[in-house]
């Protein structure tokens, strides 16, 4: 399974995932999306989840919050927030849990507005749906309010529009404006700025900096995006084929990557402002047919350290703890210690 | 309708040439594209003229790859089809190896298409699902009128050898293959024909990062083996850096800033240019904590009738409030050797992906 980085100052946390398994059921038989996977994110943390397509990033965040739906199946797992184990296989009982204590943010924000109904209405109703004793006109100050924290001008007369009459950049404030309604804990954003330019993802992610920060949420972000991780995150788990492959604090993953698919994923990437343009390292294959996982390691295959190596090919590999007990760095590969140890010679003398 | 009836100043007559003459595959002057919405009838709306391309004018050499830079709406993917005629102009003119587009008749035209290709950015959609992908590649030299057998089946069989697709695949249709697999499928279908100018629009974004990388190294690969010119289009920055030799910088249908990547990069002109460079998240957390960005408030949105000066004016950190940029539209001139900026105060702001200045 995979061990969640237990940071030093654990008993801040408030979201710990166990055994997290989830299937779907398809053409190809029973397959496993998220296989046994754990996390925990402390108050006010920011935890990033990197992966590309299909390695069960929004599979697991659907998990969390009790989303998933047939063809789809959790199998197993555990759920603990603000300090006890939600029911969150049950959909009556997370109607009272998902929006209120964890919330979610989509990528294409009019998926979850209802198109024919104002913002308004929107808002206020997720406030008195989840605070008992609240009047409509009490949450529709509230609602003002959230619409300036996003910094939606003209506030009040805006309550009256309808999705439509908003921009996608504004419409996704609003989708955190109503994520913050209720003082959640924890906010699940799930690929946020994905359909925005570049200028507008600024704004966006600007705003939700700012607001987690001065409401000491924490944010478990989903992306593909890895200037968005190092911009935004604190801690950054890695995944792979449905599990997490590398868990470790930002810096970390960036400068001293463990798992050799974290590596081979930064280097990928064209980095800006440098101008050598040589030939861009790539990972050769593409991510592994769930239905037909290898018998060992599911990176393996593309794997520039262990391919071909028969442990590699033989053996699953369990999840390996190093670094220091401050910064821990967990990663299920066979060589996890040796590249780590490794690294840290290149590494010498300068603060990580 | 004319340049004046939209009321819109006249751009200079040739921004974008290269300081040195070289041999330009494609010249674009002066390319105007606009479309009518609404004023149909009981329930038409008011009509709107909307210019999606505005006057860009720009030179494409031979061998190079010039990007197409810009948020959505700013016109990127219009100056591509318009490019290839795909969409006929609204204004000015294209020059293919010498030869005006617009001069042509439907069977010249034709003919020349054959030398520029496209390919989209969605491989998903873009291929045929019924048919294989040898059948894919080899459909083009079919409508283009190439009817030896031997022929068309060694240049199809080369042409997917050379994208990586391998003999025992060639059989399979598009839902059997990857993302990057199918963008590999386009590519041949593109390059079957020998073209020069191969228009790339979006060509990677589509794909996960890992796939990404393969794809541009194939296209690299490519065009170093065949000669190609690449037209790229492309809104995401790192890759426009990493991938092209000239861009040009596209707001709301006109060119504010181009130039070749090291000088635009490294030290932009335009606010704009900055502005982006600014919001885009780079992978190196140490840097983006010093960072500071320029955050610019509101949203693109394509004007109709008159511009009243600088069309970034309303968002612009140097010029929102200065009286010279609501007034007049700067033109798009050379400040430097091959550095063109569309701006009255080109230059003022601090530059390139550290624009912003450190967080102090």
């Amino acid at each position: 399974m995979n061990t969640p980085v237990e940071q030093p100052t654990s008993d801040d946390a408030v979201l710990r995932v166990q055994h997290m398994r989830t299937e779907f059921v398809g053409d190809q038989g029973v397959v496993a999306a998220v296989r046994d996977v754990g996390m925990t994110v402390n108050r006010a943390e920011k935890v990033g989840i990197v992966g590309e397509s299909g390695s069960g990033k929004s599979a697991l965040a659907l998990s969390i919050l009790g989303l998933i739906e047939p063809p789809g199946r959790i199998v197993s797992g555990s759920v603990w927030l603000n300090g006890r184990d939600i029911p969150f296989r049950d959909d009556r009982e997370m109607r009272r849990i998902r929006g209120k204590e964890i919330s979610l943010i989509f990528q294409d924000p009019m998926s979850s507005l209802d198109p024919v109904k104002n913002i308004g209405d929107q808002i206020i109703e997720g406030i008195v749906w989840h605070q008992q004793g609240v009047s409509r006109r009490q949450a529709r100050k509230q609602a003002v309010e959230l619409l300036q924290d996003v910094e939606i001008p003209n506030a009040e007369r805006r309550l009256h529009d309808y999705p439509h009459q908003y921009s996608g950049g504004m419409r996704q404030r609003i989708m955190i404006a109503i994520a913050l309604a209720n003082e959640p804990s924890v906010i699940i954003a799930d690929e946020p700025t994905t359909a925005l330019d570049v200028l507008t993802q600024a704004q966006v992610l600007d705003v939700l900096q700012r607001l987690v920060t001065e409401r000491q949420v924490a944010v478990i972000l989903i992306t593909h995006n890895l200037g968005i991780v190092a911009e935004f995150c604190d801690k950054v788990q890695v995944m792979y084929a449905g599990r997490f492959v590398e868990q470790s604090m930002v810096d970390e993953i960036f400068y001293r990557p463990t798992h050799p698919y974290t590596e081979a994923l930064l280097e990928s990437v064209p980095r800006p402002d440098r101008l050598e343009r040589g030939i861009l390292p790539s990972i050769p294959g593409s991510p592994p047919n769930l239905a037909r996982l290898p018998a060992g390691c599911s990176f393996e295959p593309r794997c520039s350290v262990g391919h071909g190596k028969q442990i590699c090919k033989e053996q699953v590999p369990v999840s390996l703890t190093v670094g220091s007990p401050m910064r821990p760095v967990v990663a299920e590969c066979h060589f996890a210690r040796e590249r780590f140890e490794h690294s840290a010679q290149h590494v010498e003398g300068a603060p990580v | 309708m004319s340049a004046a009836e939209i009321g819109n100043p006249v751009q200079p007559v040739e921004p974008g040439l290269r300081a040195e003459h070289r041999d330009s595959l494609l010249a674009v002057r002066g390319l105007r594209k606009t479309y009518t919405t609404g004023g149909g009838g009981l329930l038409g709306g008011e009509r709107r003229t909307v210019r999606a391309v505005d006057g860009v004018s720009f030179d494409v050499a031979r061998g190079e790859t010039f990007g197409l830079v810009g948020e959505s709406g700013c016109g990127k993917s219009t100056v591509a089809r318009c490019v290839l005629h795909l969409i006929n102009p609204t204004e000015g003119e294209i020059r293919f190896d010498g030869v005006d587009l617009g001069s042509l008749g439907h069977d010249e035209l034709r003919k020349l298409r054959r030398r520029m290709q496209i390919v989209f950015q969605d491989p998903f959609t873009s291929l045929d699902p019924r048919m294989t992908a040898y059948s894919i590649v080899d459909e083009p030299l079919g409508i283009h009128g190439v009817h030896d057998r031997e022929e068309r089946e060694r240049r199809v069989e080369e042409m997917l050898d050379l994208v990586g697709i391998t003999p025992e695949q060639m059989d399979r249709r598009p839902f059997a293959f990857s993302g990057g697999q199918r963008q590999r499928i386009g590519l041949a279908r593109a390059l079957v024909l020998n073209p020069d100018l191969v228009v790339l629009d979006e060509p990677v974004s589509a794909l996960d990062v890992s796939i990404q990388a393969q794809v541009l190294n194939l296209l690299r690969d490519l065009q170093a083996r065949l000669g190609l010119t690449y037209l790229f289009i492309v809104h995401d920055l790192t890759i426009a850096e990493y991938f092209c030799d000239r861009l040009a910088v596209l707001y709301l249908g006109a060119v504010m800033e181009l130039g070749d990547r090291e000088t635009l990069f490294r030290a932009p002109l335009h606010p704009y240019t900055n502005a982006l460079l600014s919001a885009v998240p780079l992978p190196d957390p140490r840097r983006e904590r010093r960072r500071k960005r320029i955050i610019i408030k509101g949203e693109a949105s394509p004007q109709s009738g008159a511009v009243q000066g600088c069309r970034f004016r309303p968002r612009c950190p140097v010029g929102q409030d200065r009286d010279i940029c609501r007034q007049s539209e700067p033109p798009l001139q050379e400040k430097a050797p091959g550095h063109w900026a569309a701006c009255h105060f080109a230059g003022e702001l601090p530059t390139g992906w550290e624009a912003g200045a450190e967080k102090s």
